[in-house]
This record gives C-alpha cells, sequence and structure tokens, in this order.
C-alpha cells in the first residue's frame, strides 16, 4: 500500500514537471507577451527592449525556465504583471484561492441538495413527470454553456427583478472582518450577520449558474444507481422482511446508491474550474478563475503558471485520492497493483 | 401512508429550498446606496472600474485605472482646469521663468499639510523631486518611472541626459527648479498625475523606494499598496483586494473646498457588460468608458451620459521599410485622397468624433489651419497611383483583434470601412489582424507592419507630446529613419521644443505640420474620437475630462 501510494506520489511530481516545461513554452510561444499588455500604445521599440530586459524576457527561453524552476522551489513564483501588477503570484493564488473554494462548494452544495432527492424520486418513478423534468433538466444542464445561463440568471434576477446583486462578492462599505477567505462562513464565525447575509445574497446566483454542470452528473449518476441498487436481491429481501420504505430507503438504497456519486462529485474539480472562470468573469468575482481568464487577456505569465499548475496539482491530487481510498476499500486494486 | 405523505412534503421542501432560498434573500434586497440630498454633503458614490489599480504610488504608474484613483487622493504643483487641458494652480499658485527658461520659481499655496499632518512646504517638493531624479534598479525602468523616463529623460547616474538638475528650497514657499535645458512641455507635463506630490515623512515610514524586481516582475512597498499619503481631497481607507474594492474617505483638513461624499468607493469590474448591468441594477452610480454601441439604451434608459472632448488621434500609420511603393510621396497622397474620413466617421465612429486633418486635435498649440487637406477624391488617388507607375499597388493592412481604445472603439468597423475605401481607389489590400497584446503592438512597434491602425491619447496639452511622440525618434513604427527626410524632422521637432518665445514656438510647429502633410506624409490622420463616461441621474457635479482627469471632490449623490 505504501509502495503504490509512493509511486502514485511520484508520478504526480512528473505529470507537474513535464506540465510546467509544456506550459511555460507554450505561453512563451503565443505571439505577443506581457509588455505588450503593460506599455500598450504608449511602448517604444526603446522602451519595449528595456521592459523586457527587466523582466528577464530577454533571455533564452531555457534560461528563463531555469530561473523559474529555481525560484520556484524557494517559495517565489514571479510577480503579476497583469491582473494585479506588483503582487507574487502565488500570493495573489492563495487570496484568490478561498473565494474560488466558495463559490464551487457552494455550487456542489446546491447541486447535491437538488440533484439527489430528484436523482431519487425520479428513479422511484421511472417514466413518471418527475423523472422527464429531471432527464430534460439534466440535458440542458449540460449542454447550455455557462457563460449564457449565468449571463440569463443575472438579467433575470438582478437587472429585472432587482433581487439579488449583479457580482462582486459582498456590497461595499459593509464594515466585514476577513478570518478565512469565505465571506459566509467569515460573517457567520464572527457572528456579524449583516455581513454573512450580504455574502450569502451575492453567493447564490454565480453558485446557481456554476451548480448547473455537477446537478446534471449527479442528478443522472445517482438516478442510474438508485436503479441499480433498487433491482439487487438484499433491497428484495428488506421489502419481504417488511421493513419501512423509510428504512430501506435510507439503510439500503440510499447508501450503496451514494457510493459512485461520491466518486463523481470528486472528479468534478476539472469542471469546475473552467465552469468558474466564465462564471466568476461574468459576476466579476475576484477568484481564481476570473485571475485566469484576465491573466490570458494581459499575458501573465506568472499568474497563468500558477494558476494553471495548481489547477492542474489540484485534478491530479483529487484523482489520487479517489484512486488510494478505492484501494483501501478494494483489496482487489491493491492485490493486481502488486502483481 | 401519514409517514409517506410527511416524507413527500419534505422532499417538496428541500426541492424548494433553492427558490425559498431565493426569495428569503431578495426580501432584504437593498440599494447599496445611502446618501443626502442634491448638491449636499454625505452619502457615498461607487464608481465601476474596469481593472485594479497597480498600486497606489503614483509615481510607480502609468496606467489609467491606478490614476483614476490616486488623483483624488493626491495634487500636484499644477492642475487642470475642469473640462479642458487648460493647466491651472493647483499646489503652486504661480511660477515664473528665468529668461532662458531653464529656472523655474513656483511659489507654494500655504497653510497645506498632507494626509499625515505633515505640512506641505518648499522642502516637501524638492523631496519629491529629488526621489524621482534618484531611482535606482527597478525603479529607474519604464515599467515603473514611464512618466519620468518620457518627460525627464535619465536619473541620477545613470549616464542619460536628463531634463531635471536640481531643487532648491528659497523658503517655506518658494522653490526654484533647476532644468538642463528649456522645454514649452514644462510646466504644463507636471499636471500628469505621475508628478503628484507626496508625503516625505509617509514614504521614509513606509519605504516607498522599497520596489525591487523580482522574477518575472517587481514588488511594491508597504507605502504604495497600504499607505499613499497626499494632500486631495480624498484620504485612502483601504483597498479590500478579496471583494475588488476601493475605498476613500472625505479629507476633513482639506485645503480648498472639501468633498461633498463621505465615501468614494471604485468597484472593480473587469468586464464591460458586467460593469453596464451593474449600473442598471443600481449597484454602482457610474462607469467608465462605456463601449458606444451601448450609449443609445443607456441614454434612454435615463442615465447621464458624458461625452468627452476628444483629445486623442487615430492614424493610418504607413511603414515604408517593406514596401518600396510606400517609399514614394504620391503612393501615399494616393492613399490620403482615398479613404472617406467624414463617411467613416459618421457610420463607425460614436457621436462627437471628428475626422482629423492634423496629428493631435485643434485645442493643441501649433495647430495649422491651413495645411493641406486631402479631400475624399477616388479619381484623384487613382490618378497618383498612375502617375506613380504603382497602379494596383498591392497593400498589407493591418489591424488589431480584441482590443477597443478611445480612440478605436471598433477596430475591426474602422478597418472594414478603410479597406473599401482603398480597394475602390485601386489598391489590392492584403488584411493582416492580429491580438493587440498577442503580436500586433511588437510587430508594429518593430516597423514589421505597411499599413496600420494606431493612435494616441494625449497627457497634457502639449503639440510635443503628439507629434513629438511618434516622430521625434527616427527609429519608430513609421521607419521614418529610413526617409531623407527623417532625421531632419526628428530635429526640426527637438528645435520647436526648445524654442523659449510663444508665437515663435508656435510658428515652428504649424510648419512642421504643414511639411507633415504636404511633403513628408508618414501616415494618415483619420479621426478624433470622443470617449464617454456614464453616471446614474442622481450623481451631480462630474465634470468630464478630455484627459479622463475627473475630479471627484464636488461630486453629490442625491436619495
Amino acid at each position: 500500500m505504501l509502495r503504490y501510494a509512493i509511486r502514485r506520489v511520484l508520478q504526480l511530481l512528473l505529470v507537474i514537471a513535464v506540465l510546467s516545461v509544456l506550459l511555460f513554452a507554450w505561453l512563451r510561444a503565443l505571439p505577443g507577451g506581457p509588455v505588450s499588455a503593460l506599455l500598450g500604445d504608449r511602448g517604444t521599440a526603446e522602451t519595449r527592449a528595456q521592459l523586457e530586459e527587466a523582466l528577464g524576457l530577454d533571455q533564452p527561453i531555457y534560461i528563463q525556465y531555469f530561473n523559474f524552476v529555481g525560484r520556484a522551489l524557494s517559495g517565489d513564483f514571479g510577480t503579476s504583471t497583469g491582473v494585479s501588477p506588483g503582487k507574487p503570484a502565488m500570493e495573489l493564488f492563495l487570496e484568490r484561492f478561498p473565494a474560488t473554494m466558495e463559490l464551487s462548494l457552494a455550487a456542489i452544495m446546491l447541486a447535491l441538495a437538488a440533484a439527489i432527492p430528484l436523482g431519487y424520486m425520479a428513479a422511484r418513478r421511472r417514466g413518471g413527470w418527475l423523472d422527464n423534468v429531471g432527464i430534460v433538466g439534466s440535458m440542458i444542464g449540460i449542454s447550455i454553456p455557462i457563460f449564457f445561463l449565468a449571463f440569463l440568471l443575472k438579467y433575470l434576477l438582478s437587472i429585472k427583478l432587482g433581487l439579488l446583486p449583479t457580482g462582486g462578492r459582498q456590497s461595499v462599505g459593509i464594515d466585514a472582518t476577513r478570518v478565512t477567505g469565505f465571506f459566509v462562513l467569515d460573517g457567520l464565525i464572527t457572528r456579524e450577520w449583516d455581513a454573512a447575509l450580504d455574502s450569502l445574497r451575492h453567493l447564490f446566483l454565480p453558485a446557481l449558474a456554476l451548480s448547473s454542470i455537477p446537478f446534471a452528473v449527479i442528478f443522472r449518476i445517482t438516478r442510474a444507481s438508485v436503479l441499480d441498487v433498487m433491482d439487487e436481491d438484499y433491497v428484495r429481501t428488506a421489502r419481504s422482511k417488511g421493513l419501512t420504505r423509510r428504512v430501506i430507503r435510507d439503510r439500503h438504497v440510499l447508501r450503496n446508491a451514494m457510493l459512485p456519486v461520491v466518486t463523481t462529485v470528486g472528479l468534478q474539480t476539472g469542471a469546475l474550474l473552467s465552469g468558474a472562470v466564465l462564471t466568476e468573469t461574468v459576476f466579476a468575482w475576484q477568484g481564481v478563475g476570473q485571475a485566469l481568464a484576465i491573466g490570458f487577456e494581459r499575458k501573465d505569465f506568472p499568474v497563468l503558471q500558477v494558476v494553471i499548475i495548481a489547477a492542474a496539482m489540484a485534478y491530479v491530487l483529487v484523482n489520487l485520492l479517489v484512486d488510494l481510498s478505492y484501494a483501501v476499500i478494494d483489496p482487489r486494486i491493491r492485490t493486481a497493483q502488486k502483481g | 401512508m401519514l409517514q409517506t405523505r410527511v416524507a413527500g412534503r419534505r422532499r417538496i421542501a428541500l426541492i424548494g429550498l433553492a427558490g425559498a432560498l431565493a426569495v428569503s434573500m431578495s426580501a432584504c434586497a437593498e440599494s447599496e446606496r445611502d446618501s443626502g440630498g442634491e448638491g449636499q454633503t454625505g452619502g457615498q458614490l461607487v464608481f465601476g472600474a474596469a481593472g485594479a489599480p497597480s498600486n497606489f504610488d503614483p509615481f510607480y504608474a502609468s496606467d489609467g485605472e491606478t490614476f483614476r484613483v490616486t488623483r483624488q487622493i493626491y495634487e500636484g504643483l499644477v492642475g487642470l482646469k475642469p473640462g479642458t487641458s487648460d493647466i491651472k494652480p493647483e499646489l503652486a499658485t504661480d511660477w515664473d521663468p528665468s529668461e532662458d527658461g531653464k529656472t523655474w520659481t513656483f511659489t507654494l499655496k500655504e497653510g497645506v499639510q498632507f494626509h499625515d499632518g505633515t505640512p506641505f512646504n518648499a522642502e516637501a517638493v524638492c523631496a519629491n523631486f529629488e526621489r524621482w531624479y534618484n531611482q535606482t534598479g527597478a525603479g529607474a525602468t519604464a515599467a515603473l518611472s514611464y512618466y519620468w523616463i518620457e518627460n525627464f529623460g535619465g536619473f541620477k547616474g545613470d549616464g542619460k541626459p536628463s531634463l531635471y538638475e536640481s531643487c532648491t528650497a528659497e523658503n517655506e514657499t518658494t522653490v526654484k527648479l533647476q532644468l538642463s535645458r528649456f522645454t514649452a512641455r514644462f510646466p504644463t507635463m507636471l499636471s500628469q498625475s505621475s508628478f503628484a506630490i507626496q508625503s516625505p515623512t509617509a514614504m521614509e515610514k513606509y519605504q516607498a523606494d522599497n520596489v525591487k524586481a523580482q522574477g518575472d516582475s517587481f514588488v511594491f512597498s508597504e507605502y504604495a499598496i497600504e499607505n499613499p499619503t497626499g494632500t486631495g481631497p480624498f484620504t485612502f481607507v483601504s483597498y479590500d483586494e478579496a471583494n475588488g474594492a476601493i475605498e476613500l474617505a472625505r479629507n476633513e483638513e482639506y485645503h480648498g473646498e472639501k468633498a461633498k461624499l463621505d465615501k468614494l468607493i471604485f468597484r472593480v469590474i473587469d468586464d464591460e457588460t458586467a460593469r453596464k448591468q451593474a449600473l442598471e441594477a443600481g449597484d454602482i452610480d457610474g462607469y467608465d468608458l462605456p463601449a458606444p454601441a451601448d450609449w443609445d439604451s443607456l441614454e434612454e434608459a435615463g442615465f447621464d451620459l458624458m461625452i468627452r472632448k476628444p483629445f486623442n488621434i487615430l492614424y493610418l500609420g504607413i511603414t515604408q521599410k517593406n514596401n518600396p511603393a510606400l517609399q514614394d510621396l504620391k503612393v501615399r497622397q494616393a492613399l490620403a485622397h482615398a479613404i472617406d474620413r467624414e463617411t467613416l466617421v459618421s457610420s463607425v465612429l460614436p457621436e462627437g468624433a471628428q475626422p482629423a486633418n492634423l496629428f493631435y486635435p485643434e485645442t493643441v498649440d501649433g495647430y495649422a489651419q491651413d495645411a493641406v487637406n486631402y479631400e475624399y477624391d477616388p479619381a484623384k488617388a487613382k490618378q497618383l497611383l498612375a502617375e506613380s507607375g504603382h497602379e494596383n499597388a498591392n497593400v498589407e493592412l493591418w489591424w488589431p483583434t480584441q482590443v477597443t481604445r478611445p480612440y478605436m472603439p471598433n477596430p475591426q468597423g474602422i478597418f472594414g470601412a478603410i479597406q473599401e475605401d482603398l480597394e475602390a481607389a485601386g489598391f489590392t489590400v492584403t488584411p493582416v489582424s492580429k491580438p493587440w497584446a498577442g503580436g500586433y503592438l511588437d510587430q508594429v512597434e518593430v516597423a514589421d507592419a505597411q499599413l496600420f491602425l494606431l493612435g494616441w491619447t494625449g497627457d497634457y496639452n502639449s503639440p510635443d507630446n503628439f507629434i513629438g511622440t511618434f516622430f521625434g525618434n527616427p527609429d519608430n513604427q513609421f521607419w521614418t529613419q529610413g526617409s531623407p527626410w527623417g532625421e531632419e524632422l526628428a530635429r526640426q521637432l527637438e528645435e520647436a521644443d526648445s524654442t523659449v518665445d510663444d508665437a515663435e514656438r508656435n510658428a515652428k510647429y504649424a510648419e512642421i505640420n504643414r511639411k507633415l502633410k504636404a511633403e513628408y506624409l508618414p501616415a494618415i490622420p483619420i479621426s478624433h474620437s470622443p470617449p464617454a463616461l456614464v453616471v446614474a441621474p442622481e450623481v451631480k457635479g462630474l465634470v468630464a475630462s478630455p484627459l479622463t482627469q475627473e475630479e471627484f471632490a464636488p461630486v453629490s449623490v442625491s436619495g
């Protein structure tokens, strides 16, 4: 087990190393660069050359890369040139990460709260109206571009009806203490109820838009999984023993049907991050996804490097945890590894 | 059975949770504004910014989003009359040049103090100039000290010529500035945001010069990030990066007329559509640079659209380096006759745009009304091409994607109009489009393009800020160093700028402008476009500035 884990971690390091080389080369192979983004139409040939030198962009790419790796190993990932000029890229990432986590977790929670009961009931009454509504809803969730959905929600609920704010994470002028960077949680911890409620109002729309992705997947997995489990012998046995519906549902059906759902939630990381890029842009949400979008526009290499490598690491780590937990749960996998 | 019904109800409640949550939250929906009555003191204003400020030390900045904030916190020796590009006294009440124009004596306003209580006096002014001149390392690069390099040149000990020589505090309220040569741009150039006077005490305490290159970039000081200290009508309160909000408060000790607002808040909303929606929903009270396509709908919705006087130029650049046909003046004149500027302005550009004849607006000194105006005349263009022996001259026409600029709100539309005109006049046009920061600027700057769309927004009222920037160094995007007149043009510009007598200097600029059109034609002026800003109807007292240097001190929000 330990050897398996070590091997997987080494694989992870190799993936990150290869990715960093490819990413570094790809960003610098794109035409243009941070100098154009910084100086715009104000750059003369002379000032541009001077700035390239100051940023070390005039050196051969392999030297740039080794400098980058050398500094990265000591925790210095360069400083932002476009998203928040002058701020260390890692600091920027760490500051914005809670915003993206808050949004993603809220989206997952909304998706779970809606998809699991719906998926269960759809499976219980297969072919019924709820089943059809759920299937159509999940198809829309999967196929509708999140950018469009975000705009639609904002237009209806914020602009037309004025129910919720159009963007940002908190109303300006609210005096809120920052603890974890999760604004809603901070408000609850510090008992600043106004700030907590205000943050929740800001969080709701973007989380709703972003939840469309996991909702669709979780609904379908739940439905399929419940259908499978309900055909199992032990459910029939439980029924014949005269157990109440509730006990059957909670102890036998849902418990067993939830395993694939848990795995699915873990594997939604990548989809959530790509969805967050668009959602955060539409809702002026100061998270990592927005930093990625602005970073591309302004050719902010250090920020793009940190965000993309961190996102890849998160994705690979989640996969690793899922695999390891399987290995713990299912001895056959461990045996296969040894073979 | 009963149990099932209860469970069913619970399930429905669970499904309805999301909807209920939205409704319950909407019950406490309220506007983010609280405000006083019209024209009276109080309230707060939230203005939508298009990007995050880089830092709050204006000397280390060159972007409008930073200056929008710092202009409210700091003041310069010289300011701008609201709504114009003309200078007015600000921290200096008057100034006098010596006979040779190299020594300037500034008389300072009395009874002024910085936000930290440090008195504003001649020593503080000299401390600022000395700080600027003594920059080293990262602080002496164009990435940080762009405006110093553009206006003053070199720094102490870097071997490059500098306009600045010394600063002497004669007494509390008199400063003598010694320049190395006369320039017509002085003291107007001091109206730029970068040359705001900052508190020497605060700069020392929070190590303002502690800016260091790190990795691919540079890290700002504690002063620049958290403790900006000026003499302006607003003081810095906080920058909540996690929420993208910069908060300023009224300076109760301000030496002039105090700000009407209690609080001024800039909210960063990078996406233009998101800014518009935030205004429509009442989340913000105004924002800058609404897209011209939105102007009508914003006005119809009752918002106050303020169109600035244009202080910019869009030109069709010509690089003669890679296309021999373009080295022939007749071909360049054919281009000028081929473009229908009037129609382009009326069909593609926003309301208030004007066709341009020279490389800067009429309000700037040295404008030559009598310079050649190449009327739209496709027949004449064809004739000139024939005379030059370059019928059907093949030209690449470059235009940028992924950008809008105040002078170029619609690059694709402008390109399309010009392409059509050139083809109608007998040119064979090859379109080349590249992303603005993804190759376009890189290649245009090293003279790789043939014909290209580019422009400039003026920093202050001076001909040198326009044509000096374009043609003052012959190694430029137009490749004027390859023309027989390139060096001569640069020399004439330098000579005009160092002429002390106003009338004589303006006559020289007028003459350069005539030659630029009649004899040189290194590029073709196309248009001046007005950038706009938009505010909610409750916002009163904001005066649009042609240099986008709006002041928020006189602004109030009515309830």
